[in-house]
């Protein structure tokens, strides 16, 4: 398998340059972090962005009238600004501020769709959905007494597409659909799921947590009506997310919370809520959150991200590849189209011992269910190993994957 | 390699291998599911008590080599004890896998999973059976 052309042209090493955690060791070995879908790693331009906000800048938003609250205010709209800029939303008040894609996922379901829904209505959701795109549907379900649809996927790991149409019935109130899966790797048909949905009038929600970090997401020309993600996948802080809405839906929807900032007249007897994005934004923001998501977005822009892509695309292929050859190894999950990630199982050794065994390699990968539990269930697993990739990885690395199982199997031999 | 032989000691890969106990109990009087959420672990662990005496125990499941060690290990170490010397082995396994303490003589055998207080991550997997096993002592 040879390097392609583009992926020459993009410089991995100086890339791996701006990330300072990728030089550090891990019990006297270089680190090799395979473990992205859980947590990306944060260029310095996004440590720098967080920490000059705490040095310089720090003070509430929205609130004061002297000179650090003015320019605070002026990095976490700023920051609002170039994320709609980045997703191709119409407007600022369309881009709503979130712990991350749970939460943003929740107040969809609690403040979009509980008014909605009645006893009977379906959600109708996919088998390879994350926790995150259950849980909270159910939740509904309990609170209401509508119902969970789950379209099937095949032993690939592919949405069986029929059946999914098959369960968009007068009664479906939501689509909720991951764009791509943690657990699997999958890509989802997301542009063709949206115009199923639309042209029968139903509203779509995205889960992009695992797209985001892999490519550039434009939420018009996909045509969905919602679309979540997290900051520290995507190469920012942990605990800040985005909510895209449409403006009509996000304005016709209740807040959620309630509290500082997202009012606009409070007496007791009625208050009034303020504008979007504001009204979804109670009390005080994660502000440096904020401020470093739009760093992470500023580097991504500033990045060749086709380049990129292509580069983590030869880097999975060569995964891929190298892992068929280990004795013993089955791969779970072998979409035609998919991003970032291999799970896998080795036989007569469980995950969790391959992770332990790896990480005194210095390999950082996840195993367990990946909070995606059913997807076990389907491939009738009790949990998986899995790698996951950045643009900044390597197929070094995947090399010292490959030596780091030969290990497993010299203290688990067949 | 020196900590992960440390914590995958021989013994423990052989009854991974090859777990005793791992069957289901006839008529017994207590038994409970436990279950790690974090990495997918499962045990049923089965009891029967004659009086005061743990007369049989056993266990099924799945899980890591870790776990399933532990269990197999721990249902060989009690049979034929007393209820108050089961509750205290349970007490001195725990306590020798989350302290730096050396561990109890009374844990024989067990010792070999003294390793695991160095892998704060996987304490988990060592008590899972032992956790499962003071449920099912429960009346």
């Amino acid at each position: 398998m040879g390097h392609t052309a583009a992926a020459l042209a993009f410089d991995v090493e100086r890339v791996r340059a701006d990330f300072p955690i990728l030089s550090r060791q891990i019990l006297c070995k270089r680190l090799v972090y395979l473990d992205n879908a859980a947590s990306a790693q944060k260029p310095q331009a996004v440590l720098d962005a967080v920490r000059h906000f705490y040095a310089e800048e720090s003070s509430n938003v929205h609130r004061g009238v002297h000179y650090l609250s003015t320019v605070a205010t002026k990095a976490y709209e700023g920051a609002r600004d170039r994320i709609r800029e980045w997703i191709g939303a119409r407007d600022r008040g369309e881009v709503v501020f979130t712990r991350g894609t749970t939460e943003s996922i929740n107040l969809v379901a609690q403040s979009f769709l509980r008014p909605r829904v009645r006893e009977g209505d379906e959600v109708l959701t996919t088998h390879m959905e994350h926790h995150s795109n259950i849980v909270p549907w159910q939740i509904l379900a309990e609170q209401t007494g509508c119902r969970l649809v789950v379209a099937p996927i095949d032993d690939r790991g592919e949405l069986q597409r029929d059946e999914f149409e098959r369960r968009i019935t007068a009664r479906t109130r939501l689509v909720s659909v991951v764009h791509v899966s943690n657990a699997l790797g999958t890509v989802n048909p997301v542009r063709e799921i949206c115009a199923a949905a639309r042209a029968r009038g139903i509203p779509v929600l995205i889960d992009g947590a695992q797209a985001m970090p892999h490519q550039r997401v434009d939420v018009g020309a996909l045509g969905c009506d919602f679309y979540a993600f997290s900051g520290h996948k995507l190469y920012g802080p942990t605990g800040i997310g985005v909510l895209y809405g449409r403006r009509e839906l996000l304005d016709a929807m209740p807040p959620w919370q309630g509290g500082g900032d997202m009012i606009s007249n409070v007496t007791f007897e009625k208050t009034t809520w303020n504008e979007l994005p504001y009204k979804f934004e109670a009390g005080t923001p994660h502000v440096a959150g904020a401020i470093g998501l739009g760093a992470a977005v500023d580097y991504l822009r500033a990045l060749d991200l086709g380049a990129a892509a292509e580069h983590e695309a030869d880097v999975l292929a060569y995964a891929t590849a190298r892992l068929a050859e280990v004795k013993g190894l089955r791969l779970i999950g072998t979409a035609r189209e998919k991003i970032g990630v291999v799970s896998f199982v080795l036989e007569g050794v469980h995950p969790h011992d391959i992770g332990t065994i790896l990480d005194q390699e210095g390999i950082a990968i996840r195993v367990g269910h990946h909070c995606a539990q059913p997807v076990m269930q389907r491939f009738k697993v009790p949990a998986t190993a899995r790698a996951s990739f950045a643009f900044y990885n390597t197929r070094e690395e995947v090399d010292a994957l490959v030596h780091g199982l030969a290990r497993v199997r010299e203290l688990f031999p067949q | 390699m020196s900590d992960l032989r440390e914590l995958y000691q021989q013994l423990i890969l052989d009854h991974n291998r090859s777990p005793k106990n791992f069957r289901t109990l006839e008529e017994p009087t207590g038994h409970a599911d436990g279950h790690n959420p974090l990495c997918g672990d499962r045990v049923t662990v089965y009891v029967r008590l004659e009086g005061d005496l743990v007369a049989d125990v056993s266990f099924l499941g799945e899980g890591c080599a870790i776990s399933k060690a532990s269990a197999s290990l721990m249902t060989q170490a009690l049979k034929g004890k007393t209820l108050a010397q089961a509750q205290d082995l349970l007490a001195k396994f725990v306590a020798m896998v989350t302290t730096d303490a050396p561990p109890d003589e009374a844990l024989g055998k067990l010792a070999v999973f003294k390793g695991v207080c160095e892998f704060p991550m996987r304490v988990k997997c060592a008590t899972l059976a032992w956790h499962t096993l003071e449920a099912a002592l429960k009346p």
